[in-house]
């Protein structure tokens, strides 16, 4: 166990020691800005793997939370003069809030009967996003107002590049505790069979409402980070396609491996803004290699990666 | 009453639609345990092939017969090239290899074609047709006949006839079938071209109504994949009903409540009748075996 942790621990300063190391081959601010989106989605991405590939739930409408997180820091200081911080907290609890009355029912669901209830409170979310203009600016979106802490405006890509990387390390951390804590073991043993777990006195119902609130939070975060980074907020920020993006980023990068998530983020963040220069073929290009990928590395690349080494642990 | 009546008929119309798609998902997932996301693709596909085939010169009827063996063997492209070298991944892996499809299909639509709105002569005229007070488009009584033919036609083909039996022994268990010797990879296959079919008709019997471009795929298979669930995913009799009821609601709320929130209804009824019955209205439940 000792050596377990120790080895996580090795593995997270070395993702510390890449977000600090990787600016040195910056040539321009705009690599600043796909890094930080990199560790934006990839905060986001953590929290949906640990509904996902270890506790076995599928959301596809997680994008939904995004679009709390990143709401919250529109409306709150626009409107009720709130301070940006604050609200980004307030829209973590209150995403956490939602996902735990929303978790509450629909997580009896099971397979793709969760997948399709998800999906229904992601495309909800967006409509009310959408269509409440007088608070959210409707389709078009508003703009944010930028992210004051302590009299510091917060602005530049570079500054927002270390403010994801730093959340992003603290997030991962802290889900690599919880997956190596009690409940981590027993998400995973509701993953193996739900009927087993509870056989073995697991709470099946409070653990997988307890994983779900926690990874709304992380997608609010990342969500209020998206808004304030971007100092604009559109309603497609919870829309499907962001949610299957979310989703696309676990399994690329490996369900159940938390680097694999920022391999995900990394991949679907910086290939589309790769491929712009191919113009009209680039989604002919970036769906041949999320296919390719799938097809050659159907675990993701992390495990995949890992297993074709032959370093595979299980 | 007869504004009941006019929704009424716009939600049936809808409705068929979702219910050739909601289908064409029921018949690859028995099949192969597969959710295909780019379901509606091959409605696009459907519709544009038939539109510029028609702009090229082709007689409609031939363009569109052309547009859907073109459709089917795109779907038995995807079976052979993307969905059986992955076998034995995980259902969400696959799942990423139908959206990772449906993402390549749109781009490659979008570079193939065009990316404006295109439409279709109506078959029978573009005259309303005056049904007790509703005004109702003699297209939409075309896609209502074309969706009951394909019904009925594929209930015939499945209780009917041999390779219908074998695809409900495949779908039953895959394993029994391969013992009982059939090919269970040719059947898997038969059923993303028949699905790709299904899907092309209901989009060259739709463009008409409510036009085609290359990205009309997502929304519709968005709607469809929830009413599959709302019917019970792997009922065929479900995915029809669920495609009728999603059509209602949606015209219903669209015409009583707010057209803006018409979606929000429609998943907000999904939600509470999965709440309700966990396995969608005709699904059977499952037993988790220890």
């Amino acid at each position: 166990m000792q050596t377990l942790t120790s080895h996580r621990l090795a593995g997270l300063a070395a993702i510390g020691l890449i977000a600090v190391l990787l600016p040195a081959f910056f040539p321009s601010a705009y690599y600043y800005r796909v890094g930080a989106l990199v560790f934006i989605f990839a905060l986001a991405a953590i929290g949906l793997n640990l509904l996902m590939g270890f506790a076995g739930q599928v959301s596809l409408g997680h994008a939904g939370f995004l679009g709390i997180g990143g709401y919250t820091v529109l409306i709150g200081p626009t409107y009720l003069g709130l301070p940006s911080w604050l609200c980004i907290l307030g829209g973590a609890a209150l995403s956490g809030a939602v996902a735990f009355l929303v978790g509450r029912p629909i997580l009896r669901l099971k397979g793709h009967y969760l997948a399709v209830a998800t999906l229904g409170f992601g495309v909800l979310v967006a409509i009310v996003l959408t269509n409440e203009a007088h608070w959210t600016g409707g389709p078009d979106g508003m703009s944010v107002p930028r992210l004051v802490l302590f009299d510091w405006r917060v602005r530049g890509s570079d500054t927002w590049y270390w403010i994801a990387a730093a959340t992003f390390v603290v997030g991962a951390m802290l889900a690599l505790n919880l997956i190596d804590s009690p409940t981590g073991r027993a998400l995973r043993a509701i993953h193996g069979s739900e009927v087993a777990s509870s056989v073995l006195g697991i709470d099946v119902a409070r653990h997988k409402l307890a994983v779900f609130t926690v990874s709304a939070i992380y997608a609010s975060i990342a969500g209020s980070y998206l808004a304030l980074f971007n100092g604009h907020i559109t309603p497609e920020i919870s829309g499907f396609i962001r949610s299957i993006e979310l989703v696309a980023m676990v399994v690329l990068g490996g369900m159940g491996s938390i680097a694999g998530s920022l391999v995900g983020a990394a991949v679907l963040v910086v290939l589309p803004q790769a491929l712009t220069v191919l113009h009209d073929y680039e989604h002919v290009v970036l769906g041949l290699i999320l296919m390719g990928f799938m097809i050659f590395l159907p675990q993701g690349i992390i495990p995949g990666v890992a297993g074709l080494l032959g370093g595979r642990r299980t | 009453m007869a504004e009941a009546l006019q929704f009424f008929f716009s939600g049936l119309t809808v409705g068929a639609v979702y219910a050739l798609v909601a289908l064409g998902f029921t018949l690859i997932y028995n099949a192969s345990d597969v959710i295909n996301f780019a379901q509606g693709e091959f409605v696009m596909l459907g519709g544009m092939s038939t539109v510029f085939l028609a702009a090229a010169g082709v007689p409609v009827p031939l363009a569109a017969l052309i547009a859907v063996i073109l459709t089917a063997a795109i779907g038995l492209a995807l079976h052979r090239f993307a969905i059986e070298p992955a076998r034995g991944a995980s259902a969400v892996a696959l799942i990423m290899i139908t959206i990772g499809a449906s993402i390549f299909l749109r781009g490659a639509a979008q570079i193939v074609f065009d990316k404006r709105f295109h439409s279709l002569p109506p078959l029978l005229g573009s005259e309303p047709l005056r049904l007790g007070g509703a005004a109702v488009l003699p297209q939409s009584l075309v896609v209502l006949a074309g969706a009951a033919i394909i019904v009925v036609l594929l209930w015939q083909f499945i209780d009917r006839t041999l390779l219908g039996k074998a695809v409900i022994a495949t779908a039953a268990n895959r394993l029994a079938a391969l013992l009982v010797g059939i090919d269970t990879r040719r059947i898997v296959g038969l059923s993303f071209a028949v699905s790709a079919a299904i899907g092309a008709v209901a989009g060259i019997l739709v463009t008409p109504i409510t036009l085609t471009s290359y990205d009309v795929g997502t929304l519709l298979a968005l709607k469809a994949f929830a009413a599959a669930m709302l019917g019970g995913i792997g009922s065929a009799l479900g995915a029809v009903v669920g495609g009728l009821l999603l059509g209602m609601l949606e015209a219903f709320s669209a015409g009583y409540l707010s057209s803006q929130y018409k979606d929000a209804v429609a998943f907000l009824v999904i939600l509470i009748v999965l709440l309700a019955m966990p396995q969608g209205l005709l699904g059977r439940g499952k037993v988790e075996r220890v």
